[in-house]
């Protein structure tokens, strides 16, 4: 298989829920051996994206395929060649660990032998060996996450679909996940990802699509999109409004961009490039025009105001993460 | 390659084994596959019975009782126009048993389709129908050991076969037969409701009356003529009249068609049962996508 071969291809996705459209008019190419970062917030459609091409939905209009194979004419040939661990832990809550994966390697039709010995590795692999007796039930949330992905594993998947794999994991989990996918990819699986996390798809995909009301809105490198979406926001609270105006012409000297004003509280930001400097520069020309502040800090635009920048509404689902530093 | 790589690659039979499995096959293999999973779902489901040793208590002190109590309460104070009463109920609980059985299918698959766990089952390339032929297979099992229970049960408190071994396994037959039968209805059941907790109170309301409506307490031919035909024609009585038939037990006979031939609808209504229930649940189960 070659780097130009296609591992997914979706053509027009359509699937509505009554009268919500879950999806409408999806499209999405990811080149084999790439990962995919589908972004975008609660209810954009990434996971009824990611159900419909590993077989678990049906779709109104459109057309996929995974590993050239059709998603509708040939769901087997799809499910004996990819891998799934969706939002919440696939795996049979009753049946330890080890139990879990000798019991799906039989479904794949490994002897019990084979089964067995593959649910060793994994179970090695993921660290879960001191854990393999233990039923799944007493797992933590890391430790059920890493067993429905070594569950995904077992039959080494040419295509990995990722849905939200660290929402709610902590960062040491959330690490270790990362590093076993950045291992499969080594090997050649192609990866399609969705996440809430501008983070996590930077960190792991090499092309992000962002995804709002059920089709794909932007796409690029996670740099490209950075650009796009703009840089740091510098935040002031001044005392008095009446010095709005003054102050917005001193942080307009270290902006990137417009100053917005919001006179109600008395706020006014603006993209920065160089947020540091910018933050000094602005708190010194502040003093010196003896200018009371309230607050001033720093933060990252939340997705919202990168679904904002790019599609021009708000997500309304998005939660801000905020890098803020006080002052 | 890095260290990281480890052990994901180092099992080619693994792999040869998953691309065989991504390759369409003949029915005659499929059909296999089918079998193999199935068995292999009967083994999962039995590992959870295994793993809750309070459920096993707790179901397999329903046959204790009802043998106990119905047998020794009603056994006692109450007598069959034909002989002992307490020879005359046992067969009907054996068979009350088994229906009262459908509450923990249906529950059972309830759970299964309600937790995440199902996504994987669908995802993987094993038989769609595996997860409710494997339902059934576990659930036949349990029967088995049910039925073995009952008629320990029943032995010590008086009640015997009279017609030779063969006759009374016949009989045994027969009614997991119809507990074979109960498995796809209650694999509907619970597919149709798939919330385990409300699956459980449903199935009460129905058997209740489903035994009280049939030849397990009281004979049709003394009920009001309706409720007699009713009672007669009831998939319970035949199983119910073919066994008091083969273990002979007190009770056999009476003027219906129905109750003439016991044998015949005693194989009958559960072959229908399972013609009509078995593709219903399979294809509700395939349809099920969230």
């Amino acid at each position: 298989m070659t780097t130009q071969t296609s591992a997914v291809v979706a053509e027009g996705l359509h699937k509505r829920y009554g009268e919500t459209r879950a999806l409408d008019g999806f499209d999405l190419d990811v080149p084999a051996g790439t990962v995919c970062g589908l972004l975008g917030p609660n209810g954009a459609g990434k996971t009824t994206a990611v159900r419909i091409l590993s077989t678990l939905l049906r779709f109104d209009a459109g057309r996929a395929w995974v590993a050239g194979y059709d998603v509708v004419r040939q769901p087997d040939q799809v499910r004996g060649v990819i891998g799934l661990t969706g939002q919440y832990a696939a795996v049979d809550e009753v049946l330890s660990g080890r139990q879990n994966l000798i019991l799906f390697g039989r479904l794949h039709h490994l002897s019990a032998r084979v089964a067995r010995r593959r649910a060793d590795e994994l179970l090695e692999q993921f660290g879960l060996t001191g854990a393999a007796g233990r039923s799944a039930a007493e797992y933590s949330g890391g430790m059920r996450r890493r067993l429905d992905l070594a569950a995904s594993l077992i039959m080494t998947p040419r295509v990995l679909f990722l849905d939200e794999p660290t929402t709610g994991l902590d960062p040491r989990s959330r690490n270790q996940l990362w590093s076993a996918v950045r291992s499969l990819v080594a090997d050649g699986t192609t990866v399609l990802l969705t996440t809430q996390y501008l983070d996590e798809a930077d960190q792991l995909a090499d092309r992000i699509l962002v995804v709002d009301a059920g089709r794909v809105v932007a796409e690029g490198t996670s740099a490209e999109l950075k650009a796009r979406i703009g840089a740091d926001r510098i935040e002031v609270v001044v005392r008095h409004a009446a010095e709005l105006g003054t102050a917005a012409g001193i942080v307009e000297r270290s902006s990137a961009g417009p100053v917005t004003l919001d006179a109600e509280i008395r706020q006014l930001s603006a993209p920065v490039l160089d947020r540091v400097a910018a933050l000094g520069d602005v708190m010194r020309a502040l003093r010196d025009a003896g200018i009371a502040v309230e607050d001033i800090g720093l933060r990252r635009p939340t997705l919202d105001e990168a679904f904002l920048h790019l599609t021009g509404h708000r997500s309304g689902a998005a939660q801000p993460t905020e890098a803020g530093v006080p002052a | 390659m890095t260290s990281t790589l480890q052990a994901q690659h180092r099992a080619p039979e693994v792999s040869a084994a998953g691309r065989s499995a991504g390759r369409p096959a003949g029915p005659l293999t499929r059909f296999r596959w089918a079998l193999a999973d199935g068995r292999v779902m009967t083994g999962r489901n039995m590992a959870h019975v295994i793993r809750s040793p309070e459920e096993i208590v707790i179901y397999f002190t329903l046959p204790i009782m009802f043998v106990l109590v119905f047998g020794y309460v009603f056994g006692s104070g109450m007598a069959a126009g034909a002989g002992n009463y307490r020879e005359y109920l046992l067969p009907g609980v054996f068979v009350m048993t088994m229906l009262y059985g459908l509450g923990a299918t249906a529950s059972g698959i309830a759970m299964d389709v309600s937790r995440g766990v199902v996504d994987r089952f669908r995802s993987i390339p094993m038989a769609r129908t595996a997860l409710v032929t494997g339902r059934t297979g576990a659930d036949l099992l349990r029967a088995l050991l049910e039925m073995t229970i009952l008629v320990v049960c029943g032995l010590l408190v008086g009640w015997q076969w009279h017609n030779g071994l063969l006759d009374a396994l016949a009989a045994v037959g027969l009614i997991l037969l119809l507990r074979l039968a109960l498995t796809w209805v209650g694999i509907f059941l619970g597919l149709m409701v798939p919330n385990p907790d409300t699956v459980g109170v449903i199935v009460f309301p129905l058997a209740f009356p489903l035994t009280a409506l049939s030849n397990v307490f009281v004979a049709p031919d003394l009920m009001p003529t309706w409720l007699g035909v009713i009672s007669s024609w009831n998939p319970l009585s035949a199983t119910v009249a073919a066994s008091r038939e083969l273990f002979g037990n007190p009770g056999t006979g009476g003027d219906s068609w129905a109750a003439q031939h016991p044998m015949l609808l005693a194989v009958g209504w559960p072959l229908l049962l399972i013609v009509v229930f078995a593709p219903l649940a399979v294809r509700r189960y395939q349809r099920l996508s969230r």
